[in-house]
């Protein structure tokens, strides 16, 4: 099931901030993503750096998938209509396979 | 190289990275924790040398020597990190 792996992979150069389970939000530049959806970022910044300094001296890192609440993309960068469209498609082909 | 882990339950561990597999198990060598506090940063020596379990990672970030170098931990101040929560 590689649909939201593809997805991301369109994103790959992009900046976006991926917001964890633990309240950590982190930007950056989307380096790689894979089978699990872990997330590798460069240059990132922690947003609200004041209230998390733990992330300072680190500028490229890598994202557990399983930790991952959101990530926020920018609007523009998405194409909302094909993202609908194809998520239809792949749960129809998933009903049709039970 | 030296990384700088965050674990679910939201401890920091700076360490070098001897090793690592596909479930993110991870080995470092010579870590340590740096407890931070809003009122201030401490580090402890935890092992010589740790193995953390992959389910239990959330970050690994690359530390860049020459910035954590300029820093004095002793003088940050922080927030506690949570947990993380499914």
């Amino acid at each position: 099931r590689m649909h939201f792996l593809s997805f991301f992979k369109t994103l790959i150069g992009k900046q976006i901030i991926v917001e964890l389970k633990n309240d950590l939000a982190l930007q950056g530049t989307l380096h790689s993503v894979d089978q699990y959806l872990n997330i590798k970022l460069n240059d990132m910044k922690v947003i609200d750096p004041t209230k998390y300094p733990h992330l300072n001296a680190v500028k490229n890192c890598f994202i557990r998938g399983s930790v991952v609440r959101y990530v926020q993309l920018p609007a523009k960068d998405v194409d909302t209509q094909l993202l609908q469209d194809s998520t239809r498609r792949a749960l129809k082909s998933g009903e049709k396979l039970r | 190289q030296i990384v700088n882990i965050i674990t679910n339950d939201g401890r920091n561990i700076v360490g070098v990275l001897k090793g690592y597999d596909q479930c993110i198990n991870i080995i470092l060598e010579d870590c340590h924790e740096r407890v931070f506090s809003p009122d201030a940063g401490v580090e402890q020596v935890v092992l010589g040398l740790y193995i953390i379990r992959g389910d239990n990672v959330s970050v690994i970030g690359e530390v860049d020597e020459d910035e954590d170098i300029k820093t004095d931990y002793s003088k940050v101040t922080g927030d506690v990190l949570k947990p993380v929560v499914h």
